[in-house]
């Protein structure tokens, strides 16, 4: 087997001259392909020339959210996030790292769960009305950046949009144009916990094509038959043992070195032992149900249905909007509010998100993206809420007793 | 709230009282919709449009403006003598507005620093929103008000349903449109996550931080819940944020200063040392 000859930054040449002569040599092997960072827009370029609209993480605003990039420049090269409780902040490094930046507040859920999606129009005809349904337009895009975290979140969506007979036709036809290009972490946020989680930092399924960035090579897992179809005419290297083995190296390396963990281990029941537990006074205290967390959360689906009539009664268009259990009409049943305190509300998105979702959908809710700790603007951290909460399950009679807020 | 069938039009009044004018621009920059506004209601009475003023009664009447002066304290009374539906558009209207700083202020010595001869100049020492005078049917927040709550509340009240309108925080519109959020990523006293939403979180979608023009969320005076939870938010500015009392204090003591939770969260930081 031959190996490429070159490992260090800086030797380009060597690689384009060695690509040159062994064109198309190494296309559509087994697994553990070599991409040169160099030639990463040879891959955007094939994801456009299959019609793919490609989406990656750009920096804005103070972080990275998704938007259509053309070229390899579009993407944060040398940037680093770092994230804590409430506070976000980028970094420029010198670094030539082309996926330094973890993630940003998105997910990918909007890529199949529309924040705003049309759903109906409705007409006022002579003998009735007249109903026409705004179906999604499907789309091919391509992401590129997202993460095991992110990838699990999207299982736990097309679960609950997808499943039998609940299939949701604007979701399907979303998620059908979407190609994944995920990114193997090597390097954890202090709010990561996916180890715990046993969500990542290691995309295990659902890409079309997985990256992991050593140096200046990406090594490429092929996932699906439309990612090995996309790496069809692309130049691509074996990669050696060895090099296999730095990437799976930095990925064990970023799961040892996550600060925060989930403790699953009595779950779903700890929980809902818990239920009156004086530790939900004292979250209450500090939560603004801003809807925030909920907002960031891969997995969380609730949304609402709005209708917005014409001012002359001949029309009316209903869409849907993500919506949060910590808003006040959430909690609205016929003539009566079930979750009218704050302490209620977030008492339930917990016990739902790391419980209940359990006996509900088969999975936790949860995969420890850790994005509800760094974007929720007064830090509250679930891991640590459920630390306290299920450290002292066994004295849940003190129900009611005030705890000291912070 | 009025029979659709009925050949007459609802008869429409928009009255000024304390107030800048821009909620009235805002019914004005309507643009194509103001045609259908025109066509649906009788405009029977808005100075700021036309010098065809009607008497009353009217069917709905917005007021724009707080009450600062005896004589608008009489005249909202006879407004809503002549109204059906009365509804405030503005912070002005519904929460007094920026001018309710004089609430903690001596508005004499104000009068006399601005005014030559201030002996001439009327005005009571408070600003007060409407609902301090008349029982108001509907409130519209903002600074101005958005021009499609509006349209929004018009057309529930003419096909004859309660007007209903989101009182959600304004972080969740910012996330819904995909703005980073200026809090957590530019540490920015965002007043955003207790602010009520309505304006299509433009301030945030520009990079700088909501200033609360919108009033509080869910749970203001005369919403259904309880109050945001200012407390915690003003306590971040201050440990986290690093803001002195005072800046704290300013934060909530804005366009919307005058209203609870806000007016009781800036006294609160307005006494601290």
């Amino acid at each position: 087997m031959i190996f490429p000859p070159c490992t260090r930054r800086g030797e380009f040449v060597l690689w384009r001259d060695y690509l040159l002569e062994n064109e198309r040599r190494f296309v559509a092997d087994d697994i553990h392909k070599i991409l040169p960072v160099a030639h990463l827009q040879r891959l955007l370029d094939a994801l456009s020339a299959k019609g793919y609209r490609i989406v990656g993480p750009t920096v804005h605003d103070g972080s990275v959210v998704w938007e259509t990039i053309r070229v390899v420049a579009d993407l944060p090269i040398g940037w680093r996030d770092h994230q804590e409780p409430a506070r976000y902040r980028l970094e420029q490094t010198r670094s030539s790292e082309i996926f330094g930046v973890v993630h940003g507040p998105q997910s990918l859920k909007p890529f199949a769960f529309a924040p705003r999606e049309s759903l109906l129009q409705i007409e006022r005809t002579k003998d009735g009305f007249a109903t026409h349904q705004m179906a999604a337009q499907p789309e091919k895009v391509a992401v590129i950046g997202a993460r095991a975290c992110d990838l699990a979140g999207l299982a736990i969506q097309d679960r609950i949009f997808l499943k039998d007979a609940y299939r949701d036709p604007y979701y399907a036809v979303r998620r059908e144009g979407l190609f994944v290009i995920a990114v193997n972490c090597t390097r954890a946020l202090s709010t990561c916990f996916c180890a715990s989680m046993e969500t990542g930092p290691r995309a295990k399924a659902g890409f079309d094509l997985a990256l992991t960035e050593v140096d200046d090579r990406l090594l490429i897992d092929v996932g699906s038959e439309a990612g090995r179809q996309v790496l069809e005419g692309i130049s691509l290297f074996p990669a050696s043992e060895e090099l296999i083995g730095e990437g799976a190296t930095s990925i064990d390396a970023c799961a040892r070195s996550q600060v925060r963990r989930l403790d699953r281990a009595r779950l779903p029941q700890a929980l809902y032992d818990v239920h009156e537990h004086p530790r939900w006074d004292d979250v209450a205290g500090r939560c603004l149900a801003c809807t925030n967390c909920t907002m960031v959360c891969p997995t969380c689906f609730c949304h609402t249905i709005e209708e917005t009539p014409d001012l002359s009664h001949q029309q009316t268009a209903r869409a849907r909007l993500w919506d949060s259990c910590f808003t006040q009409e959430h909690g609205y049943i016929h003539g009566k509010n079930i979750r009218p305190t704050i302490k209620d509300r977030y008492r339930m998105w917990l016990t739902h998100k790391l419980a209940s979702w359990i006996d509900q959908f088969g999975m936790s809710g949860c995969v420890g993206c850790g994005r509800c700790i760094t974007w929720c603007p007064v830090g509250i951290d679930l891991t640590e809420e459920l630390s306290v909460l299920l450290a002292s399950s066994n004295r849940s009679s003190v129900a009611g007793r005030p705890v000291e807020g912070r | 709230m009025f029979n659709p069938d009925e050949r007459q039009r609802p008869r429409l009044a928009v009255v000024k009282f304390a107030s800048c004018d821009g909620c009235q621009l805002s019914i004005l920059n309507l643009e194509e919709d103001l045609l259908a506004l025109g066509r649906t209601l009788d405009i029977a009475y808005f100075p700021e449009a036309s010098s065809d003023m009607r008497p009353g009664p009217y069917d709905i009447a917005l007021v724009e403006g707080s009450i600062t002066t005896a004589e608008d304290a009489h005249r909202i009374l006879a407004l809503r003598q002549q109204t059906k539906v009365l509804i405030t558009i503005g912070a002005c209207a519904t929460a007094g507005g920026i001018q309710a700083l004089r609430n903690w202020a001596d508005v004499e010595s104000f009068k006399r620093a601005v005014y030559p001869s201030p002996e001439y100049i009327q005005s009571l020492s408070t600003s007060t929103p409407i609902s301090e005078h008349v029982h108001v049917d509907f409130e519209l927040w903002g600074c101005p008000i958005d021009k499609g709550q509006l349209l929004r509340v018009i057309t529930d009240l003419v096909v004859g349903v309660q007007p209903r309108l989101p009182a959600d925080s304004v972080c969740l519109e910012c996330k819904r449109r995909g703005n980073v959020c200026v809090l957590v990523a530019k540490g920015l006293p965002c007043l955003g996550p207790v602010t009520r939403t309505g304006c299509g979180a433009i301030c945030p979608g520009m990079g700088r931080d909501c200033y609360g023009c919108f009033g509080p969320s869910e749970g203001a005076r005369k919403g259904p819940g309880l109050p945001p939870n200012t407390t915690s938010l003003a306590g971040h500015f201050h440990s986290d944020l690093q803001l002195i009392p005072i800046e704290v204090m300013r934060r909530f003591r804005g366009i919307n200063g005058a209203v609870s939770p806000f007016r009781a969260e800036s006294d609160i930081w307005e006494k601290k040392p």
